[in-house]
């Protein structure tokens, strides 16, 4: 740790001389640890992509999600501390559901991501609590647009096109930046983003991953789902195949 | 013999409680509402106001028609439009009719044994257009193309059965629900005065007219 802020790095409700609050600051770092999570915003949709690390044979595939249904039409792909973003989900959950209980429709996700951020700011300011360890990705389809929101540890939320969080954040949002997303469908979509979560993979570090895929938009009827087997089976081999593809270039350069 | 006569108390509205014996009514049309109601407020047999409005604002797009206790449904209409006004500002759009709708029935329904309010909430959106619901007593919701409510209503709804049709133009409408109020107004002791309607649609501030107690139009009602 840096010498300026020694000794100003134990209370999230502390400044450091510089005008840091290191906790926070500790708190993204703890998501730049977590597997990569990305979310494409389409023409016609939202998805989202993650890639679950898994570290021991023995876990059952499918178990451990990362990717979380809040409300019918609202997803939500998570990086970071998996526990500290299963309580966010719960949150984000209440949240839809009192909306629905108190205003008799589904909650607009522009209003659902103020109330999460504002959740997640608050672990910023006591000194009683630590912040979040991770990072959200919130995505739906409503009134016939996309949206998509991803709120960090600080409590900071912005509306994105593509968004990348995690390990492999930089070169996942190099790939993203490539992408014309406003002329994607979610079906063009789906096999971007497998292709960019195998790429951005880094097979040195994590031997193992699963591939969570899902999407919400037009073609759903507006309803947040997993990619369908059949479908997320095909982006992965297309994933692969652009892998092939990428090393044997490679190896012509050489 | 011991008659009571209690009820027959000549001074009732020293007692009764300030009540909107009331015709209202809402009908849907492409692109819009039309709201209307008579102008009567009772105390007991006594006229508390002849020239009432019943339509009242909750925010510039949706309107809500008044019948039962003249308190309760001002209280709670007060209330609704507070919450509205403060979830526009939250939410920087206006809150859809069904907004409204639900938080008329969530007040409705929880205090339902203490209020007496039977309330027909109406108004245009961009996602639905022209929405009427009905909220009842006991504090239902339920969303119709056509509604009336308050004590005339019971006089007059074969009258709507046999003329409303769905689809039908504006200005149909608008003759509909005057004709509607008028016949209830005159078969319905607590209703009266005069007819007053409204028209929401599109994005168009609502257009209010009132039709005077002698230019309503003459049914029969007797030799």
């Amino acid at each position: 740790m840096s010498s300026i802020g020694t000794g100003y790095d134990l209370s999230a409700s502390q400044f450091s001389p510089d005008g840091r609050v290191f906790q926070v600051e500790y708190a993204q770092k703890a998501v730049e640890i977590g597997g990569t999570a990305i979310g494409l915003r389409g023409k016609d949709g939202v998805v989202l992509a993650v890639e679950k690390i898994v570290t021991s044979k023995l876990y059952e595939p499918g178990s451990g999600k990362k990717i979380f249904h809040i409300d019918e039409g609202i997803g939500m792909a998570t990086s970071g501390l998996i526990s500290d973003a299963r309580h966010l989900a719960e949150n984000a959950r209440n949240e839809a559901s009192s909306y629905r209980n108190q205003y008799g429709n589904s909650v607009p996700l522009k209003y659902l991501n103020d109330r999460v951020s504002m959740y997640m700011h608050v672990y910023t300011l006591y000194s009683a609590v630590r912040p979040f360890g991770c990072s959200i990705i919130l995505g739906s389809y409503e009134k016939g647009q996309p949206v998509m929101y991803m709120v960090d540890p600080s409590g900071i939320s912005h509306g994105y096109f593509g968004c990348a969080v995690g390990k492999a954040k930089q070169a996942a949002k190099t790939e993203i930046e490539k992408l014309k997303l406003s002329e994607l469908t979610c079906k063009e979509l789906v096999k971007e983003a497998a292709r960019i979560i195998y790429m951005v993979h880094d097979e040195l570090k994590d031997k193992n991953f699963e591939l969570e895929l899902s999407w919400v938009g037009k073609h759903t009827n507006g309803r947040h789902e997993f990619v369908p087997k059949a479908v997320l089976a095909e982006a992965e081999e297309a994933a692969k195949a652009a892998m092939e593809e990428h090393s044997d270039s490679d190896g012509e350069d050489m | 013999m011991d008659v009571d006569t209690s009820n027959l108390n000549p001074n009732d509205w020293m007692n009764a409680e300030l009540s909107t014996g009331t015709s209202i009514m809402a009908v849907e049309f492409d692109g819009g509402v039309v709201i209307g109601a008579d102008s009567r407020t009772t105390t007991g047999s006594y006229i508390a106001s002849r020239v009432t409005d019943k339509l009242t604002r909750i925010t510039d797009k949706i309107y809500c028609c008044r019948s039962g206790s003249a308190a309760d449904t001002q209280a709670v209409a007060e209330i609704v439009a507070y919450h509205l006004e403060f979830y526009s500002t939250e939410m920087g759009e206006e809150p859809l009719v069904e907004t409204a709708a639900a938080i008329f029935r969530e007040m409705c329904y929880t205090y339902r044994g203490q209020l007496m309010a039977g309330i027909i909430v109406a108004g245009w959106d961009s996602v639905k257009g022209g929405q009427v619901y009905d909220i009842p007593l006991g504090g239902m919701i339920i969303r119709e193309r056509v509604s009336m409510g308050g004590s005339g209503s019971g006089y007059v709804l074969g009258y709507i059965d046999a003329n409303y049709k769905p689809n039908l133009p504006r200005d149909e409408c608008i003759k509909l629900v005057s004709n509607t109020l008028t016949l209830a107004m005159s078969r319905d002791g607590s209703s009266g005065g005069i007819v007053r309607l409204g028209v929401i649609e599109g994005g168009k501030p609502i257009q209010r007219s009132t039709i005077p107690g002698n230019k309503l139009v003459r049914f029969y009602s007797g030799e």
